[in-house]
């Protein structure tokens, strides 16, 4: 019997009725996290530090490296420097700002890296669970997770030159594990799923599956974990710069302010407070978006 | 069940040996081996023949896979070999720091339970109070603040304005020994050493751990047999202590199983910040130095722990849960 003349129709018919469920889905979750004072709280203080990265050139009151050691220690609240300098005469909330370029776009570079090889990872091992596919590519997964992240992250970046582009890469090769074994848990339950059946029967490829009915329904977990990926990519990078085994000068991110200030601690503790307090802020804005895009996408899961 | 963990246990050799095999790999492609790291230190101007003849001793010049064979048939043997850097065993420098790590970490896996059960639980019986609001505002502020950035704060705050009575270095003052100062005198010294790193991972650790706790115990009184409690006309206290509090605690308890590598793995940042000689600062000395051998040890214990750990969570689960069975 040929089906695939009847097969059209249903399937267009089904794509019409999902566009429309999908739109006010997505109102609903938006009315969900625009109800949470925290989560857009977070989101517009982070639109905000993004501005400023962007236009650093233009909102930084001093050039990157600019010194002047005439003007060296000043505290904070000095006229002309907000933050004060450092030992050398550098203005803090100008390196605050400059800064924000590494340290921000770390977090989004090291998420894409981490959530495309393990999203991809997870999916196939998932769609393929229980086969030697599956079983092969979770060992090697749970191999990496196995060995300590800092010590991965330090013997990998021991390997490569610590440039600013190869810390982003390796915090993103170096954190998809985790990535893939949530992946993969809502492949093996999803594949399951009657529609997934249903399309199935339908004569649908596997690409068509899993990238049509699977992965559209495993978004929720993905997009949460990757908000909160970033906040910990963040974190990573300036725990590397901390110990100095991260962006090198003369570029200049948050994490290796406090690393530097910390040999001045005694002098200009501003050197070091206010770098971290800008990473603070930065890490707990994610968190909070991350833990309001969770409740917003399903309630069900809200504490 | 002696199946399933037969099961699992033969599970874990492949695991280890892959995780072994990565990280060994890693490892070899830093550039510089381990005798550019020694001879740099003692003599620049060192003969080349001198780098190539200790290459050859320490069988660096082998393929990558005959050296992994030969370090993991010695590791059989129980023999973790011999540090390039230190030039004495690797077991012994191991067995120096691990018990400088254990003194900090269990303590700190004592301390931040023993303060995050009750506050959790506090937490979530006033749910929306204003203790309530303070806890769970502390607990997100605590899990954004780099750990590196509380220790420079309290380092400012409190050792530098004390005037050098909290020390922020090192593990003992010189000099100070049982046989002339009394047991009393050297465990005040060990306390006065421990305060900062102490404080700071407390403090990271129990942020997470009571928001654990308190979303654990809330998910528990929202359960149906709290509510039968209450309807029974059982007495809050009764509700709370006896019965909600035996379901809240049991996933809180298993996770400290997942906490059994940590324990050993020490931080590195904190044991580098504060100068503690422990395995954390060992093993990012080792990787810097490029002492394989003694990288290895540590990941291999690591990974030793982390899947015991896993095991003991399992094993712990179906013990306390009558409902949860493995085959």
């Amino acid at each position: 019997m040929a089906v695939p003349e009847t097969n059209n129709p249903v399937e267009v018919k089904d794509r019409s009725l999902a566009s429309q469920k999908d739109d006010s889905q997505l109102r609903a979750v938006g009315r969900r996290f625009l109800r949470n004072k925290a989560a857009v709280f977070g989101l517009s203080v982070l639109v905000l530090l993004y501005l400023v990265a962007i236009f650093a050139p233009y909102l930084a009151p001093f050039p990157l490296d600019f010194l002047d050691v005439t003007l060296r220690k000043l505290p904070p609240g000095t006229p002309g420097h907000l933050l004060g300098t450092d030992h050398l005469g550098r203005d803090v909330l100008s390196r605050i700002i400059w800064g924000s370029r590494i340290s921000l776009s770390v977090g989004f570079i090291s998420m894409f890296m981490s959530v495309g090889i393990g999203a991809t990872w997870g999916a196939i091992a998932g769609y393929y669970g229980g086969s030697w596919v599956d079983i092969a590519m979770m060992r090697v997964a749970e191999a990496i997770d196995l060995i300590p992240v800092y010590f991965l992250l330090i013997t990998v970046v021991s390997v490569f030159r610590p440039s600013i582009f190869n810390i982003m890469l390796i915090i993103g090769l170096t954190s998809w594990p985790s990535i893939a074994q949530l992946v993969r848990g809502q492949f093996l339950s999803l594949r399951e799923r009657d529609y997934t059946q249903a399309s199935r029967a339908l004569g649908a490829t596997d690409s068509r599956l899993i990238f049509r009915h699977i992965l559209p329904n495993a978004a929720a977990p993905i997009i949460v974990a990757s908000t909160l990926r970033i906040a910990s990519g963040i974190m990573a990078e300036s725990s590397l710069s901390f110990l100095g085994m991260g962006t090198q000068p003369p570029a200049v991110s948050w994490g290796q302010m406090v690393s530097l200030g910390r040999s001045f601690l005694r002098d200009t503790p501003w050197t070091a407070m206010y770098p971290g307090l800008a990473i603070l802020i930065t890490v707990l804005c994610f968190n909070f978006v991350g833990d309001g895009l969770r409740d917003a996408l399903d309630p069900k899961m809200k504490r | 069940m002696a199946r399933y963990l037969t099961k699992r246990l033969m599970n874990m050799i492949p695991l280890l040996i892959l995780a072994t095999m990565i990280a060994f790999a890693i490892m070899q492609l830093a550039p510089g081996g381990p005798e550019n790291m020694i001879l740099a230190g003692e003599d620049a101007s060192i003969d080349p023949s001198a780098l190539v003849a200790l290459r050859e001793q320490w069988g660096l010049n082998d393929p990558i896979h005959v050296q992994y064979a030969r370090w993991i048939g010695n590791v059989v043997k129980g023999d973790f070999g011999y540090s390039y850097f230190q030039r004495r065993p690797v077991v012994d420098i191991i067995t120096e720091a691990l018990p400088n790590t254990l003194q900090l970490s269990i303590v700190v896996l004592l301390l931040s339970y023993s303060i995050a059960i009750p506050i959790g639980i506090i937490s979530a019986v006033k749910q929306y109070s204003w203790f309530d609001y303070t806890v769970t505002g502390v607990a997100f502020l605590g899990q954004a603040a780099p750990n590196y950035w509380v220790a420079l704060l309290l380092i400012y705050y409190v050792a530098m304005k004390s005037g050098g009575t909290i020390p922020t270095n090192g593990i003992t003052t010189q000099g100070i020994n049982l046989e002339t100062y009394g047991w009393i005198s050297v465990l005040l010294d060990r306390l006065k050493y421990m305060l900062l790193p102490l404080s700071v991972m407390v403090f990271g650790s129990l942020t997470g751990l009571t928001r654990y706790m308190r979303s654990s115990m809330l998910e528990v009184l929202k359960e149906d047999y709290t509510r039968t409690a209450r309807a029974k006309g059982l007495a809050e206290k009764v509700v709370i202590y006896k019965h909600a509090l035996r379901n809240a605690i049991l996933p809180i308890v298993t996770v400290s199983g997942y906490q059994l590598s940590t324990l050993v793995g020490g931080s590195v940042i904190i044991e580098t910040i504060f100068s503690w000689p422990g395995i954390g600062r060992i093993s990012f000395d080792a990787v810097n130095a490029r002492d394989y051998m003694v990288s290895m040890a540590v990941l291999l214990m690591a990974g030793v722990l982390t899947l015991v750990g896993f095991l003991i969570v399992d094993i712990v689960y179906v013990m306390v849960d009558p409902r949860i069975k493995y085959d």
